[in-house]
């Protein structure tokens, strides 16, 4: 078995169907215990959407073992691809969600075709010049999308079953149980296709490349799929997050975003499943804490890179998962 | 029309000038260490806050010469301090880190001078135009252009005839032997740094010159000069320097004929070259991948 090692950071069954329980757990009842705390179930939306672009960025980063630094672009485009849908097509929600999906995911596609056979941190550096063209084109194109100031004009739809409308346009906790469901499908899918073949092929690349070539593996073709496949879950993460704030800005297309989702990852851990997540939470409530208390923040938040760096770079799911493992 | 061109090649000049300062200090770094500098456009802002500071002492001459040794320093102390402890490890550490530096270093410069832009004196003899037809000549960029020529030719010269500089590019191919031969290669790396700090401090120092000051005047610089990296060839000097100079002239020359295309045309060139050259004009198959 060549992906031993990669079983090793696994933790043992029983113990994953637990964490599993208590992030559900606390996800679903977020609306009665937030508001306790001092917390907005707004914020609490932002932390699923920016967990859930972090943990299909670590479908790259911790899965397959390969670095983008460009992913706010896939992002930024899902939110794009969503606000203009809504916008100028129809006010459906399903179908910004389709559209962003696709907008982010067809471009991931296609750029992930020039780069797959770049590694290490040249990979990181073309990725990062990528993204910044869709930053240009949101930025310059000032007609369609609004330029600097961004895509306004648009509100959510509410949701329309054929038998009941849920007005996820206007009560907030309708619609944070609406991304819930949909943050649920997307990391259901993601666990599905860890624990897929695909999946495991994808962590014996992690775990060493040439191992993998010898075995017949074509690596190419697997990176280039997951890099797919870890865009159009980030571009889904960006639909919803148009959808959250009626916005689209550049600024969601920036590699500043970018380096954020990044973060996220590792500070949460990034070889754990919910490591993102976990990351996303820290991050956005340490954000928000610290830009309402000082005008500073950007020194305090680089301060959270440069020490997660030095001090924790397993992150924290994996210094409480990862005790005698590596 | 005539005018209308020069202009805008004097500009694209300027501009691939300074592309052509920052992508090579980002190169050297990049190309023996492994590291992608993020925060190098906030060196360059610091090279020109200190030349803000330094000029009315110094003068604008003393702190040309002083601000980029001082960046220098700089970038040498956060190395020793800071860079080296993610050498070897997975490439995001060293990205997080110095992405994370860019972030406290723009703060910094923010809170200390402010975040309003600070205007910079140069001296009376370099403020005149060339002439009056060519006003937008000054001699000022003539200066610019002139020094930028002079840092290059010594960077290669020092690449090239001192000891340290056949060290780093040994190391840029094969650093475990240049170890092994018993050059210390740890210090070897910081003054590595320190070069390309040195590099992004002067290029501060012009700026501030031309354009002013401000907490994040080397953002816009740091993408062009991936681009130029990427266009160059990652692992070849010369790459970067053909690569900089390649997308400031187009990017000037755009803007004669549609000036809102005039930075699309730089992503152009390198999504051209990422398709027919993948490893950019002068780069090796195999160097950092």
């Amino acid at each position: 078995m060549s992906v031993t090692t990669a079983d090793a950071v696994r933790p043992l069954p029983g113990r994953r169907w637990l964490t599993a329980a208590i992030v559900w757990a606390l996800l679903l009842s977020v609306p009665a215990w937030l508001p306790m705390l001092g917390g907005y179930t707004a914020l609490a939306a932002r932390v699923l959407v920016l967990g859930l672009a972090a943990m299909s960025f670590n479908l790259l980063l911790g899965f397959t073992g390969v670095m983008s630094f460009g992913h706010a672009a896939y992002f930024g485009l899902g939110a794009y691809g969503a606000g203009l849908t809504l916008k100028y097509l129809a006010a459906s929600t399903p179908l910004a969600m389709l559209m962003g999906v696709l907008l982010g995911g067809v471009a991931g596609t296609l750029f992930g075709l020039l780069i797959v056979r770049r590694r290490g941190v040249y990979f990181a550096m073309v990725t990062v010049a990528f993204g910044q063209i869709a930053f240009y084109i949101a930025y310059s194109w000032n007609d369609l999308t609004g330029g600097y100031d961004g895509l306004r004009g648009f509100t959510r739809a509410p949701l329309d079953l054929g038998f009941a409308t849920i007005d996820i346009a206007n009560n907030d906790i309708a619609f944070y149980y609406f991304l819930l469901a949909v943050f649920a499908v997307a990391t259901g899918l993601q666990g599905l296709l860890l624990a897929s073949p695909f999946g495991r092929t994808l962590l014996a690349i992690r775990e060493n490349e040439r191992r993998a070539r010898f075995l017949g593996i074509p690596i190419e073709r697997h990176i280039w799929m997951s890099f797919s496949i870890s865009c159009a879950f980030t571009a889904l993460a960006g639909a919803l997050y148009a959808l959250l704030n009626n916005f689209a800005d550049p600024m969601g297309l920036h590699y500043t975003l970018s380096g954020e989702i990044v973060i996220m990852a590792v500070m949460g851990g990034m070889r754990a499943f919910w490591g993102p997540l976990v990351g996303a939470t820290l991050f956005v409530v340490a954000q928000d804490y610290i830009s309402s208390i000082t005008v500073n923040w950007m020194s305090f938040v680089g301060l959270i890179f440069v020490l997660v760096v030095l001090f924790f770079p397993r992150g924290l799911l994996g210094m409480l998962q990862g005790r005698g493992g590596r | 029309m005539f005018q209308l061109v020069l202009f805008n090649v004097t500009n694209g000049l300027i501009i691939g000038a300074f592309y052509v300062l920052m992508a090579l200090g980002l190169s050297l770094i990049l190309n023996l260490s492994n590291v992608i500098n993020f925060a190098h456009g906030n060196f360059l802002a610091l090279g020109g806050y200190m030349a803000f500071v330094l000029t009315p002492y110094i003068g604008f001459w003393g702190a040309l010469l002083v601000s980029p040794l001082l960046t220098a320093l700089f970038g040498f102390v956060i190395e020793r301090l800071m860079i080296r402890r993610v050498y070897g490890r997975d490439p995001v550490y060293s990205l997080l880190l110095t992405f994370g530096l860019a972030f406290i270093m723009q703060d910094a410069c923010r809170y200390i001078w402010g975040p309003n832009g600070l205007p910079m004196n140069v001296p009376d003899l370099l403020a005149q135009p060339l002439t009056a037809d060519l006003f937008f000549i000054t001699w000022y960029r003539i200066f610019m252009v002139a020094i930028v020529i002079v840092a290059v030719a010594g960077l290669f010269a020092f690449l090239r005839y001192t000891r340290v500089g056949i060290r780093i590019r040994a190391g840029t191919l094969d650093l475990d032997t240049v170890n092994a031969l018993g050059v210390n290669v740890g210090m070897l790396r910081s003054l590595n740094f320190a070069v390309g700090s040195l590099l992004a401090g002067l290029a501060g120092v012009l700026a501030a010159g031309q354009i002013g000051l401000n907490p994040n005047m080397g953002d816009d610089l740091l993408m062009p000069s991936f681009i130029a990296i990427i266009v160059g060839g990652v692992g070849s000097l010369t790459g970067t320097l053909l690569g900089g100079l390649l997308i400031g002239v187009a990017a000037a020359l755009t803007t004669v004929v549609w000036p809102a295309a005039s930075e699309a045309v730089i992503y152009v060139i390198m999504l051209v070259v990422l398709v027919v050259r993948p490893r950019g004009l002068l780069g090796e198959e195999g160097m950092l991948t």
